[in-house]
């Protein structure tokens, strides 16, 4: 690491550590090596317990010692854009709504907003679309000539109390339609029991199935309650190969809080120091504004480096978010508070 | 190059600092230079002045009139002037000035700190976020105090005029500790701000004048050291609060000894910070950023050594090591820095000179590799700041100056332990006993941990917590007295009935240690010394004659000296297991005592009659006294105890009052036996043991105690008594330091020689100055000073939550 100084015009300096090196998604892409999971090891963590109130004032404070402004917020906010895994799972979903969706995927941000921060027209898309499995199909044909990854949930989202058998067919069937990513709820009753070998194995079977596609796993944390379940549950999850652990399926009660995406990076950088192995990480549900996105952009670097703040390891499900970040954008080049209907629905 | 496409690549925090220009504006509406804050004017910069400069870029920023003996009578004499009406002003009256002044901290809350920044070289966010936010609660805790005063601390007043000197590390903070409590006590003051950091406490002087607190009240004299000096020692303070060093500490303790002066003391620290194996490991590296790479590692009560157990030690260092190299130090304007700039150039000077001592020393060295390696300085020499770079030390030994000695910058010291007993042996092994903190998330653990801390405040699984209604301050060498909470009022009241005491009648010089009976007539009793359960004889191998009212020998009693003492010293520590029994248990032993006592009626009025000369009724009225006081501390044991605080949602502060251990007891002549067990009591009571000197021309009384301890179940050791010459004693006393706390009721001599000697550990003292009290009365001689006076306070703070 180099220490960087930063001269102003009246002498101030600012001294601190930057990143080693600095890389983008294509020097990332072959180095990048998919979590294929280990053997279950509870030493890793059965004897690890998680102090609420600690990780409350760390959570709390993230993001009062870090701040990031002008053009550093504008580019920010542009990279926060590129991991919105951008959501839409409602009962109403038609071909339609999907449709439109993907369409604010490839273009999320207006042209002229992005030339006047000086990058290329279409060089800014989402991280990917993520619908529910009968959607797929119409994704991929509506994203098609796009790098833009689809998403599916499955596993009887968002209880996931269907059989396994009918579990592992929906998993099959989104990966059949071309999905390329696949949200899977996990079986909360064993985290509650404790059982960690039956949610190493449903991963695990989960994870077999989905083939190339690569697998988050939800926690549904607001229905685990403690930390130290979050813990575990984010351990055994990445023992069994889920490429991503995410917060929520946005339908429990608590969804994605900063204390709990900190636990579970922790989680991730305690995985990684001991295989070597990166996982990414997706908060999800509750994730609304510009502002919290830095947040949760801030958490990543700060907890796990610059390799997290890519979409390969980092992604934000979020439906209502791209609005408040497309309007902070438009103050940042314009100096004025923006509307959002000065901005295309999604 | 700060491109959004770049910025894209690197993904670096960029700049965010906090514009200054307001704060600048403030100073240069003042021309940047500043005089003294006296009778609610800002008086006319002098021509001797000093210079600011803030520690970010080591440019200066003002010059401050240097406080001279005559600025500090001038501010002095102004303050006595105004404390009679401020004296007078209703509690309520007094509320409403203090909560207008938390309301102005609040509104002007980012001038302050953003001055205090530039002043300090403390990063903006800990400023916004800690400092001034904990000014405006400390003001709003104490304009509750002001207005419960008079139902809250019957029979008490204001102490009168307080000299007050703060430092450089919290200097709005440190302000208002001193500040509120004197004002709703009914005090006025001169404050002298620390020299590196002056400028708040004018904006400060401002709002007081806005919140239009009487001229008078509140003065500021700037200045240096010697302008401190002047303070403490201008003969119209009544009282002088001081935080700083432990060496300055001591200097004020042997300045104001014998003056009577009260005096409360916040001084230096090297606070244990313990992690064991069942910690939260992430949270406890976290702990040591909010501990020690917390303003600099400018605190007092930081977490400035690591103790880690082994099997987690290795894991630890290596945690720590990563969260060391994402810390961020530089310009603390900057809202993205975790550390700013040390406070000066001279502090900056002492924390290399500690560091390189501790590289000679063996220790092992380690800063981030963004800090330039094991250089020691951030950013090479065209930085004309204060930075210096978050540091730790491996394998270093408790002999080493590292664990000894405090750094006060941002460098952590590491050493490792086998089991929890070894834990707390490392924690405790230091002169200093301000703060702990322990992460384990066995309750066990933790709270044996806690409880067995020498240390004012604990944290568990927390640090550098503060809030106002927790009485923050040290044990041992930490220096003594509470600032917030109701026992930080304290400091600032005395005794209502004080102001009219008499004056003490001096003892008679003892008589010559040789034999002196002639009448062949007198009872052959010789009173011996009372340690650890036995009666000893002196080690000098002399006694002395003592007197009856008349003049005629009636008895011969041992003659105390050094040795005899330091056995008694010894033999009150052995006796710890007094202060681990319940209240109940030492009401019971204490009740016990009175009924033995009760037995012995006619022989202790008989002994009174004969040593004092009294008559019966009169004997017999201080006997009935002192039956009632054994009951009255026997009541109190199991009551006058710790209590709860809330703080914060999911935290619970557990107030303990624990024992000094062991205190030394000098006791007056006047009623010898009320007296003695008036002083006794209420130590042993909250489990302290003591040594204690009798009446030294009565001391036959304590032979006839001790046996009534004997039979009363009073363990050995828990009171141990030494006759001879009051002050000849109380000087070992004062000097020995094994013992925590000294009482002293004799002459005004007795009372400097015991206050200036205390300083050599920094005992808490209680001395009457010469002054006589009527040991009948309940206020005099029971009131609720000598049971505060018989413990200390130890917050844990205890957060909690699933």
């Amino acid at each position: 690491m180099s220490t960087t100084q930063t001269s102003k015009a009246d002498g101030k300096l600012a001294l601190s550590p930057e990143p080693q090196t600095s890389r983008d998604l294509v020097t990332l892409a072959p180095a990048f090596k998919r979590n294929e999971g280990i053997e279950l090891t509870a030493q890793l963590f059965e004897s690890v317990e998680v102090n609420l109130s600690a990780v409350i004032r760390r959570a709390s404070t993230l993001t009062t010692r870090r701040s990031v402004k002008k053009q550093w917020q504008a580019a920010w906010l542009i990279k926060a854009i590129g991991i919105i895994d951008l959501t839409t799972l409602a009962g109403d979903d038609t071909p339609g709504r999907v449709k439109r969706l993907c369409a604010k995927a490839k273009n999320p941000l207006r042209t002229d907003l992005l030339e006047a921060i000086g990058l290329k027209p279409g060089s800014v898309t989402t991280g990917a679309i993520c619908v529910y499995p009968t959607m797929v199909a119409t994704a991929v044909d509506a994203l098609k000539g796009t790098n833009i990854p689809v998403a599916s949930v499955a596993t009887g989202f968002p209880a996931g109390l269907t059989p396994l058998a009918q579990r592992l067919a929906e998993v099959k069937y989104a990966v059949a339609k071309g999905a390329n990513e696949i949200d899977m709820v996990i079986t909360r009753a064993h985290v509650l029991g404790g059982n960690w070998r039956a949610l190493y194995d449903e991963v695990s079977a989960i994870r077999k199935a989905c083939g190339e596609a690569h697998l988050k796993v939800i926690l549904a944390t607001g229905d685990l309650k403690t930390l130290t379940n979050v813990y575990k549950a984010s351990m055994v999850s990445m023992m069994a190969g889920g490429d991503f652990i995410k917060t929520s399926t946005g339908m429990e009660g608590v969804n994605a809080t900063l204390p709990v995406s900190l636990t579970m990076v922790r989680a991730i950088r305690d995985y990684h120091d001991a295989t070597g192995l990166k996982v990414g990480f997706k908060p999800a549900g509750g994730v609304k504004t510009a502002k919290d996105a830095l947040a949760w952009l801030i958490l990543m670097k700060e907890e796990l480096g610059r390799d997290w703040l890519e979409p390969e390891l980092f992604r934000i499900g979020a439906s209502s978010l791209l609005g408040d970040i497309e309007r902070q954008i438009e103050h940042y080049v314009t100096g004025r508070y923006s509307a959002s209907y000065r901005h295309a629905m999604g | 190059m700060n491109k959004i496409s770049d910025i894209l690549q690197n993904m670096d925090y960029g700049l965010a600092p906090e514009s200054d220009d307001i704060a600048r504006e403030w100073i240069a509406t003042h021309k940047g230079r500043f005089g003294h804050f006296i009778n609610g004017k800002f008086t006319k910069p002098s021509a001797k002045t000093f210079k600011v400069s803030s520690p970010i870029d080591g440019k200066k920023i003002a010059e401050f009139s240097l406080g001279t003996k005559s600025d500090v009578n001038s501010a002095a004499n102004t303050a006595k002037k105004a404390l009679a009406s401020w004296a007078q002003t209703s509690g309520h009256q007094r509320a409403r000035y203090l909560y207008a002044l938390a309301r102005l901290v609040q509104k002007h809350s980012r001038l302050l700190a953003v001055l205090e920044t530039i002043d300090n070289g403390k990063p903006i966010r800990e400023t916004r976020d800690i400092d001034i936010p904990l000014v405006a609660r400390h003001f709003y805790h104490h304009a509750g105090w002001a207005q419960l005063l008079d139902s809250e601390f019957p029979g008490h007043r204001g102490v009168g005029v307080c000299g007050q000197i703060i430092p450089w590390n919290f200097p709005l903070l440190m302000l208002s500790w001193k500040v509120a409590p004197a004002l709703a006590a009914g005090c006025t003051i001169v404050l002298k701000p620390a020299e590196y950091t002056p400028l708040t406490a004018m904006v400060f002087a401002q709002l007081c004048n806005e919140a239009g607190l009487p001229p008078g009240v509140f003065n500021i004299v700037n200045g240096d050291g010697s302008t401190g000096a002047a303070i403490t020692e201008h003969k119209t303070f009544d009282k002088i609060a001081f935080t700083g060093s432990t060496d300055v500490g001591r200097i004020i303790r042997k300045t104001t000894a014998g003056t009577g002066k009260k005096l409360s003391l916040e001084l230096g620290g090297k606070s244990p910070f313990i992690i064991y194996d069942k910690a939260d490991i992430d949270s406890a590296v976290e702990g040591i950023v909010d501990a020690i790479w917390f303003n600099q590692g400018e605190v007092c009560c930081a977490g400035s050594r690591a103790l880690v157990q082994e099997g987690i030690a290795e894991k630890f260092y290596t945690k720590l090591k990563a969260r060391m190299e994402k810390l961020r130090v530089g310009n603390p304007l900057d809202k993205s820095v975790d550390m700013g700039s040390v406070v000066h150039p001279t502090q900056l000077a002492n924390i290399k000179k500690r560091v390189e001592e501790g590289v000679s020393s063996g220790a092992q060295l380690w800063q981030p590799k963004w800090s330039g390696g094991n250089k020691g300085f951030v950013g090479g020499a065209s930085i004309k700041g204060c930075y210096y770079p978050p540091t730790l030390f491996t394998e270093v030994q408790p002999a080493s100056l590292l664990a000894r000695e405090e750094i006060f910058g941002p460098v952590i010291v590491a050493t490792t332990f086998r089991t929890p007993d070894e834990a707390v042996a490392l924690a405790n092994d230091s002169r200093y006993g301000l703060s702990a903190s322990i992460w384990s998330q066995s309750l066990d653990i933790a709270f044996d941990a806690a409880k067995k801390m020498k240390a004012g405040i604990v944290w568990i699984n927390s640090t550098n917590m503060l809030d106002a209604s927790a009485g923050f301050g040290g044990y041992k060498e930490s220096g003594f007295g509470r600032e917030g909470a109701r026992e930080g009022m304290m400091e600032y009241l005395v005794p209502e009935w004080q102001k009219a005491a008499s004056r003490i009648t001096p003892s008679k010089k003892l008589p010559n240690a040789t034999p002196a009976r002639g009448d062949g007539n007198a009872i052959d009793r010789t009173a011996k010394f009372y340690i650890g359960g036995k009666q000893t004889r002196p080690d000098s191998g002399y006694s002395f004659p003592v007197l009856n009212a008349g003049g005629k020998v009636i008895s011969e009693a041992g003659l105390g000296n050094r040795k005899d003492i330091r056995n008694a010293v010894e033999a009150a520590h052995k006796a710890a297991g007094w202060s681990a029994m319940t209240g109940h248990q030492r009401a019971q032993v204490l009740y016990f005592l009175a009924e033995n006592l009760e037995t012995r009626r006619d022989e202790f009025i008989a002994r009174l009659v004969e040593m004092t000369g009294d008559n019966i009724k009169k004997a017999t009225r201080e006997f009935d006294a002192s039956i009632n006081r054994v009951f009255h501390y026997a009541a109190w044991t199991d009551k006058y105890d710790g209590d709860v605080r809330a703080p914060q949602g999911n935290m619970l502060v557990l107030s303990l009052k624990e024992s000094w251990e062991v205190i030394a007891i000098s006791c007056p002549d006047e009623a010898p036996l009320l007296s003695f067990l008036s002083l006794a009591l209420p130590a042993i009571a909250m489990g302290n043991r003591i040594v204690i000197t009798p009446s030294q021309a009565h001391p036959l009384i304590a032979a006839d105690l001790y046996q009534v301890f004997d039979t009363s179940d009073i363990p050995g050791g828990v009171i141990n008594i030494v006759m001879g010459d009051r002050n000849e004693l109380a000087d070992t006393m004062a000097k020995h330091d094994d013992i925590a706390a000294h009482w002293y009721f004799g002459c005004e001599k007795g009372s400097k020689m015991v206050e200036f000697e205390s300083a050599g550990n920094l005992k808490a003292t209680w001395v009457n100055n010469g002054k006589a009290r009527d040991w009948y009365d309940e206020a005099q001689g029971a009131g609720e000073e000598f049971l505060f006076r018989a413990v200390r306070f130890k917050n844990i703070w205890t957060p909690f939550g699933v």
